[in-house]
């Protein structure tokens, strides 16, 4: 079955739920992977163009890229409700996981095999968030303003400890600014 | 160590998630600053470990939000938390989603975009920086994470992968 643009599928608040259950479920590192499979390959409520529209205005906006994804998705197949069963099913179950963890951490947390198997997992965790840096950091524009805009915020944020609110207000008018300029 | 203040704690983290573009790791910093430095409720090791474990969670990796949440305190904790973390979500997303579908070509998305990008990247240098600090101790801890880097940067790898065999240097002692 082939689907154009402008048709929609009839898609029911259950489908969201569960649908956006398995995305979160089975999304280790990363949900993009898992919700490309689900919306476009098994369910083709979307076609690849109009998944990759959406998800580049979930990036646009602030929070979890992919949860911005599941609030568009749910709310263009069946309204504000359609968003909620989105959403509970794709937040919902990594609450509970978590929660669990919480209680585990409270009970075990400070045995000394736990400590060490969470230093080396922090260690890991690091390392992942330096490659994200690294990925991005391949893709900037070959130009000197980019790069001053990243080291200010990580001076202010990182080293000086300043408030993001701060920051932010006072670079990113500028950085946008910079970007609109060099458009032109 | 401060009194926890719940609402004070939601609002500073309903600011945060409105700042969050470019992801959860942007706002990392400023929460490490607020719960760490600022209020002392947690230590830096707690916040690095609680970090670590919302990460081999399923689902998005905001998910340390509510982790935190919780261990400050139970259920409102979370609700403080992770509320949050869907009101920009909810709302701007449908405002501009509406926006979109009637502007579809607007090149002002692109900009802004394409502006803040560096400020993300600073801000999640800034992240792993705060990490890094807090849980390698020595050059042992620094290869695991630049091992880490390595594989990431060469190999479609799961993660998990790497947090077992993080964990499993942490069990044998290595770190």
């Amino acid at each position: 079955m082939k689907q154009t643009d402008s048709e929609k599928p009839g898609v029911s608040r259950l489908a969201l739920f569960l649908s956006f259950s398995r995305i979160s479920l089975s999304s280790f590192g990363g949900a993009i992977f898992w919700a490309r499979r689900e919306l476009i390959d098994r369910q083709r409520w979307l076609t690849e163009r109009e998944f990759v529209e959406l998800f580049t205005l979930g990036q646009l906006l602030p929070g979890p890229n992919v949860l911005n994804l599941t609030v568009m998705i749910g709310h263009r197949f069946a309204g504000w409700t359609g968003a909620l069963a989105a959403v509970a099913g794709f937040l919902g179950w990594p609450c509970l996981v978590v929660i669990g963890m919480g209680i585990l951490y409270q009970h075990y947390g400070a045995l000394p095999q736990v400590q060490q198997m969470l230093t080396g997992m922090s260690s890991v965790a690091a390392g992942l968030l330096l490659a994200t840096v690294i990925k991005l950091a391949m893709v900037l524009p070959r130009s000197w303003w980019p790069w001053l805009f990243g080291a200010l915020a990580f001076v202010g944020v990182g080293i000086m400890r300043w408030p993001l609110l701060w920051v932010m207000s006072a670079l990113g008018p500028l950085a946008v600014f910079a970007a609109w300029k060099e458009q032109d | 160590m401060d009194r926890l203040d719940l609402s004070g704690l939601f609002f500073h983290f309903l600011i945060l998630w409105f700042l969050a573009i470019g992801g959860p790791s942007t706002i990392f910093p400023d929460i490490h600053r607020y719960l760490v430095e600022a209020h002392g409720l947690l230590t830096n090791v707690q916040f690095a470990e609680l970090y670590t474990l919302a990460q081999v969670a399923p689902g998005p990796n905001a998910m340390y939000v509510t982790l935190i949440g919780w261990h400050l305190a139970g259920w409102k904790g979370v609700a403080a938390t992770t509320i949050p973390l869907l009101v920009p979500a909810v709302t701007l997303t449908l405002l501009v989603g509406h926006l979109n579908e009637r502007y579809p070509n607007a090149r002002f998305g692109r900009v802004i975009r394409r502006g803040l990008m560096p400020i993300t990247i600073g801000l999640v240098f800034a992240s792993a920086t705060i990490l890094m600090r807090t849980v390698n101790h020595d050059w042992r801890g620094y290869l695991i994470t630049l091992f880490t880097v390595a594989v990431v940067l060469r190999q479609p790898w799961n993660p998990l992968w790497l947090f077992g065999v993080g964990a499993l240097a942490g069990i044998v002692g290595f770190v």
